[in-house]
């Protein structure tokens, strides 16, 4: 019981520092000072006190689309391992359940946003659901890679204690599954080389585009689902790269929350080293990075 | 038509309107159309309406032939309508729309005969498209072109935009994600500037040049008191050229580097995004440092400049140069060396020479394509005329050619601006203005960050203004960002449009 709490606390309460640590990073390296760490919990704060502007032509669609934005990545945490502390939820298949919880809140997303009826909007959507198809094998193919390591089709012991076996054996497979599923996080939380989540410019977006009508608490709670969809695939790439449990329940949450403050570092990093790319060439690197776990697949299996 | 033998006007000259010969306006067409065969350039067009007669018009066509340093004057006279030379000449066509929208005149045969800026014409009770004369016409409302079919859709951007830019309407037609047609609908800061010059110079007229486009305050300002010079037989002392010329350098800096810091944002390449924002100060604090504006206000007066250079000041404007020389070119190196961003700019928005000519583009979007416009160059004045040699071309046409020119321009303006300073006139800094000519016709050309700016000016009997013609680099290059966009996708249109980064209230005026 106790875990599930902590569970819950960490996701809720931690999430919104990474775009934070992330901000702060880019700073750095622009040699400015940035927002501050707590940036995003102000906006939060800020956008939940605010009203609503909803456009006469939409419906409950419209309305939708942020209530899921939030309630996925919530439960889909549940099936994730925050680190050594255990997922809460757990059965054969959830891995299935997991991947299609995000298709879900994406198709209503899009859904929302065809709703308004602008060509911005369609536009949005229409890049979004195409790059969302082209990850998604990427994040198959990782997860039988696990599955098959781990002999099972569960999250909870995919990304269980059986990892740190798995790096003496099949280290190859998994290093390349680390970085296929580093790109998934970059490419699902719209992030440089793929998505500008700064920019103004409606033309080049992809998912911020798609919620331009979104005001107020509804903004907030897309804001804050995205935050958390960053903790929950970014949790997954953290316990990759630190399999171990100290079997002590402070130190492993420190561990796993350092871990992922450095993977908003890192994330940090990319962003401010590399431009965007062309809309064009997204695809082809997505399809590249399938590839590539694929081949790890087959490294497994020779 | 081999016995058509024009006026020839110099940059920074006037001539007497009774030298101009009037043609008939089939010798003025075949002479303009033979002009630009021959590598003219049709640096304006304008009507003006004849004194004391009814409502008859006289068409002034101002051709550039820079390889003679010169600026050929073609005069004849309009009625009601007249045919148009845009499906012969397209370098005519805004041209004429303007010459339609502000006298209510017709251009027969125009292929797309539009309003331009969406003001009621100058003429009263007469307007081109018949719209009611008794109201402000509405800004924007006009026939866009269409395309319809299976997968064809229809974007409107603007005029209001998520970034603090000026308002313009762009109307994308796309198929998928291309982009097959893009129309751009402007004047929504028409402030009507050049019918306030009428009956001028007034004593507001300088603040009015320099606010003609913000951004190209040293130019605007500059063009005009070179028109207004001539028109009154000023000689301006060298030192006076001098400043003038630092001005002109100092907001090119400011301007390019600005523009490759904003090319950087735009694909969200950080480093070179930061530091230039904060170069781009650097630089207009030169020109605060200089005049007191970082935009160079109050510094250009007709007969000179208004504040003068003492030798420490020059001593330090060197050292601060010199000290942002190198991070200015640490910041464009590292742009032009991430292959990330050579591989987001490379080929996009590409403008083929041919369509560059047939457009008469000006300034950067023109060198861009191998075209070798420059004012500095072929129309020289002042310190110009020797100390400036280095004629800039690129050959690719696309996004990254024109960044390219940019950050060339930038290590040729440094320079020019360092031989400026080491060798400064002894002179004072202002010559008396006289009255002005009367009947004369005098032109300016400037070449401002964007490209060439043009004034002509034209006076009465009484030497006020009569007619006061401006053209911003702007004017000319609108048309070449549309055809750039042709088959792009429509995703990088931010990226080509902060490529060419043309003024709107310049178009507007």
């Amino acid at each position: 019981m106790l875990e599930l709490f902590l569970h819950l606390f960490l996701l809720l309460a931690l999430s919104p520092l990474l775009p934070g640590v992330i901000g702060k990073t880019k700073a750095l390296f622009a040699g400015r000072t940035g927002p501050p760490f707590l940036q995003a919990y102000y906006d939060l704060w800020k956008l939940f006190g605010k009203g609503l502007v909803i456009s006469r032509t939409t419906t409950w669609v419209f309305r939708a689309g942020p209530v899921l934005a939030l309630a996925v990545p919530v439960l889909a945490a549940l099936m994730v391992p925050f680190g050594a502390i255990s997922a809460p939820l757990s059965f054969t298949g959830d891995l299935i359940f997991f991947v299609y919880l995000f298709g879900l809140g994406r198709f209503f997303t899009a859904a929302a946003a065809l709703d308004t009826g602008s060509s911005f909007e369609g536009m949005g959507a229409a890049r979004e659901v195409t790059f969302a198809c082209l990850a998604e094998p990427t994040v198959f193919f990782s997860f039988i890679v696990l599955a098959r390591l781990s002999g099972s089709l569960s999250l909870a012991t995919m990304f269980g204690p059986a990892l740190n076996a798995a790096w003496q054996s099949a280290g190859p497979s998994l290093i390349l599954v680390v970085a296929c599923l580093f790109v998934v996080v970059l490419v699902e939380n719209c992030r440089i080389p793929f998505d500008d989540p700064n920019t103004h410019l409606e033309l080049t977006m992809i998912h911020e585009v798609m919620v331009l009508d979104h005001s107020g608490p509804d903004f907030g709670m897309i804001l804050y689902g995205a935050a958390m969809k960053l903790f929950v695939l970014g949790a997954l790439v953290v316990r990759l790269v630190f399999p171990g449990a100290t079997g002590n329940l402070l130190l492993d949450t420190l561990l796993f929350a350092g871990g992922m403050l450095l993977l908003a570092v890192v994330i940090g990093v990319v962003e401010s080293t590399m431009a965007r790319l062309r809309l064009l060439r997204v695809p082809q690197l997505l399809v590249g990075t399938m590839l590539l776990s694929f081949f790890s697949l087959i490294l497994l299996l020779r | 038509m081999n016995d058509l033998n024009p006026q020839l006007l110099k940059n920074g000259e006037a001539v007497g309107l009774e030298s101009v010969q009037i043609l008939d306006f089939d010798e003025f067409s075949l002479g303009l159309l033979a002009e630009v065969r021959k590598q003219g350039r049709v640096a304006a067009c304008f009507a003006v309406p004849v004194t004391g007669e009814g409502g008859e018009l006289e068409l002034f066509a101002l051709v550039a032939r820079d390889r003679n340093a010169c600026v050929a004057v073609y005069r004849t006279r309009i009625g009601e309508r007249f045919s148009s030379l845009t499906p012969n000449c397209p370098q005519m066509h805004l041209f004429e729309r303007e010459i339609a929208e502000q006298y209510g005149v017709v251009p027969q045969g125009h292929p797309w005969l539009k309003p331009l800026r969406f003001h009621r014409s100058w003429r009263t009770g007469v307007d081109a498209w018949g719209r009611p004369t008794d109201q402000h016409p509405r800004i924007g409302e006009m026939e866009f072109y269409r395309v319809d079919g299976e997968g064809v859709h229809e974007v409107a951007v603007g005029p209001v935009h998520a970034g603090i830019i000026e308002p313009g309407h762009f109307r994308f037609q796309c198929h998928g994600e291309k982009v097959m047609h893009l129309e751009i609908s402007l004047g929504y800061q028409h402030r009507d500037i050049e019918r306030m010059l009428q009956g001028g110079p007034h004593p507001a007229t300088m603040s009015q040049m320099e606010t003609i486009a913000g951004d190209t305050s040293i130019g605007h300002g500059l063009a005009y008191c070179q028109v207004i010079e001539a028109l009154s037989g000023c000689e301006v002392p060298a030192r006076a050229q001098s400043i003038r010329a630092l001005a002109l350098e100092l907001e090119r800096l400011a301007n390019h580097l600005g523009d490759i810091g904003a090319l950087a944002g735009d694909v969200g390449f950080l480093p070179t995004f930061s530091y230039c924002g904060r170069l781009r100060g650097d630089y207009l604090n030169l020109t605060a440092a200089l005049c007191g504006s970082r935009f160079g206000r109050g510094l250009v007066r007709p007969g000179g400049v208004l504040f003068d250079l003492d030798p420490a000041l020059a001593g330090e404007m060197l050292a601060r140069l010199k000290a942002v020389q190198g991070n200015t070119l640490g910041a464009m190196e590292l742009f032009f060396d991430s292959p990330s961003v050579s591989g987001r700019f490379e080929g996009r928005g590409r403008l083929s020479r041919s369509v560059a000519e047939d457009l008469g583009l000006v300034g950067v979007a023109a060198k861009a394509c191998a075209v070798p416009r420059d004012s500095r160059f072929f129309h020289p004045t002042g310190v110009y005329r020797h100390l400036f040699d280095d004629l800039i071309t690129e050959e690719t046409g696309d996004a990254m050619a024109r960044a390219r020119m940019r950050s060339r321009e930038i290590s040729v303006s440094i320079e020019l601006i360092r031989r400026i300073l080491n060798d400064l006139p002894d002179d004072p800094v202002r010559a008396p203005i006289g009255p002005l000519k009367g009947e004369a016709l005098a032109i300016g050309m400037v070449e401002g960050w964007r490209g060439e700016v043009f004034h002509a000016g034209l006076t009465d009997g009484a030497g006020r203004l009569r007619r006061y013609k401006i053209v911003d680099p702007s004017f000319h290059n609108w048309m070449g960002l549309a055809m750039a966009m042709r088959d792009e996708q429509i995703s990088d249109f931010p990226l080509c449009n902060k490529s060419f980064n043309l003024s709107y209230c310049g178009f507007d005026l």
